[in-house]
């Protein structure tokens, strides 16, 4: 995306009918570390990948629980992302003060949709440059949402945002028709196959990823270390140097296809992007 | 059925059970005008809720819990709703039996009433009331109940509706009345145990 005379302030079209501030929103969400979501009819997986600025450094929280029923990740300005999280858990608190039961998670949403919207149409606002993956239960079941800064949301089966996420979509794209039916465990192997195509060579450990869960009968939380590592050694997908090729259903990895759509990677990152 | 102008039982069809969206059903004691206040919020309520057009319906539970943070909020403002609500209904299955008075006290319980209906009523129920009763056989309890509370009502007027709520949704009977005996022999001197009194 080049720059031009139409991208400066938000409330500016371009000729083309395009609002380069937002779109240039959304170029910030592509260049955090990448977050996975999947669900089945019963549960929710999210899935993403931990980069710290430095081996002294902690590793910045990326998977917010909103409620025990819904939990969100999120890529791009984790400041936004943190901001936003507190709005969602001040909308589920209310709810469910109100009305003892729990925020069905298609609402909060589009509540969170239309709270972006708003920094599409104000002058003196900027729009939130995060992305976030909403997983959540409500009456109908189990659901993954996608909510963009300009304002859309979406509902997927599964889906993948931040750097080098088209390598988990395509591998997602090719399983993901098996989602639905697929048992707690199976949802988890395929986030964590799914996130091991966004490392690209890197060796998947537990110290590399955060995987959380939620479903029917189980609030939404963050597995711990030790339990990931232990799914990563159980299908043995450390790395692809380590794929063992009689592992009946391991998927080999695709060679990383993806000259994928951030070009400079992580490295060029601004320290307030993850 | 009955509306009252202080003591008086001035209005004698008075609608006190309504439905609230698809799931449940709210009755009423108490100042019928602050009753018609609270219907509006629950339309609204009703409404805003179907506007999501989506999956979700506020069941009777949330719809109890609403009401019951309204009538606390008034309360806490020394400005109440002077009512005492009943709050039933069945969603998924599930069936929910709820009351909220006028100063926000709620519960949940197989039976509730509201008024004179706790001292009369209740007991009554509590030595009846089964978990597998029949539609058939709670109206008769329910009936046997209000023959008690019209019969030592001093000014109440015979005429009753009940509602059943299903999955399917509410029904509400017209207004009909209940056959009652006035020749008791403890009607013809009611002071005989107790002389003096009246």
């Amino acid at each position: 995306m080049f720059r031009n005379q139409y991208d400066t302030d938000v409330t500016t079209w371009s000729p083309a009918g395009r609002l380069f501030q937002v779109e240039y929103a959304m170029e910030a969400v592509k260049q955090g570390s990448a977050a996975i979501g999947l669900r089945s009819k019963s549960h929710v997986v999210l899935a993403c990948v931990n980069k710290a600025n430095s081996e002294l450094s902690s590793h910045q929280k990326k998977i917010f629980k909103v409620d025990d029923h819904i939990g969100v990740a999120i890529a791009g300005l984790t400041a936004d992302g943190r901001v936003l999280s507190r709005y969602m858990r001040n909308e589920c608190i209310n709810y469910f003060y109100t009305y003892e039961s729990q925020l069905p998670v298609g609402r909060l949403v589009v509540q969170l949709a239309d709270k972006a919207q708003v920094c599409t149409q104000r002058s003196w606002k900027r729009p939130f440059g995060v992305g976030l993956l909403v997983g959540g239960l409500d009456e109908s079941g189990a659901h993954l949402y996608y909510n963009c800064p300009s304002g859309n949301y979406f509902e997927y089966q599964a889906f993948a945002i931040g750097s080098r996420s088209q390598a988990a979509k395509t591998y997602l794209e090719r399983k993901f028709e098996s989602f639905m039916g697929s048992s707690r465990e199976n949802l988890i192997k395929d986030a964590l196959f799914a996130l091991r195509e966004t490392l690209q060579g890197e060796k998947l450990t537990s110290s590399v990823c955060t995987i959380a869960v939620v479903g029917i009968g189980e609030a939404f939380h963050i597995l711990d270390q030790e339990t990931v590592q232990a799914l990563i050694n159980e299908f043995e997908i450390a790395g692809e140097e380590a794929a063992a090729p009689d592992q009946a259903g391991v998927d080999e990895p695709p060679a990383a296809a993806a000259g994928d759509q951030a070009a400079p990677g992580d490295e060029g990152a601004a320290p307030m992007d993850m | 059925m009955g509306g009252s102008y202080g003591s008086t039982l001035r209005y004698k069809s008075v609608e006190r059970l309504k439905p609230v969206g698809k799931h449940s059903l709210i009755g009423a004691s108490g100042e019928i005008s602050d009753f018609q206040e609270i219907m509006r919020y629950l339309d609204d309520l009703i409404l805003s809720d179907n506007m999501w057009d989506d999956g979700n319906s506020l069941g009777p539970k949330e719809v109890h819990n609403y009401l019951t943070r309204v009538m606390y909020n008034r309360r806490n403002k020394f400005n109440p709703l002077w009512n005492s609500l009943v709050l039933g209904g069945v969603k998924n299955g599930q069936k929910y039996l709820g009351t909220v008075s006028m100063i926000g006290v709620h519960y949940e319980d197989n039976h509730v009433a509201t008024g004179f209906g706790n001292h009369l009523a209740r007991p009554l129920l509590r030595d009846e009331w089964r978990e597998n009763l029949t539609f058939e056989e709670g109206v008769i309890l329910l009936e046997k109940c209000m023959r008690v509370l019209l019969y030592r009502d001093r000014s109440a007027v015979n005429k009753l509706q009940i509602a059943k709520i299903t999955e399917e949704g509410v029904t509400i009977s017209p207004p009909y009345s209940l056959k009652t005996f006035w020749n008791f022999s403890a009607f013809e001197n009611p002071t005989h145990g107790a002389e003096g009194s009246w």
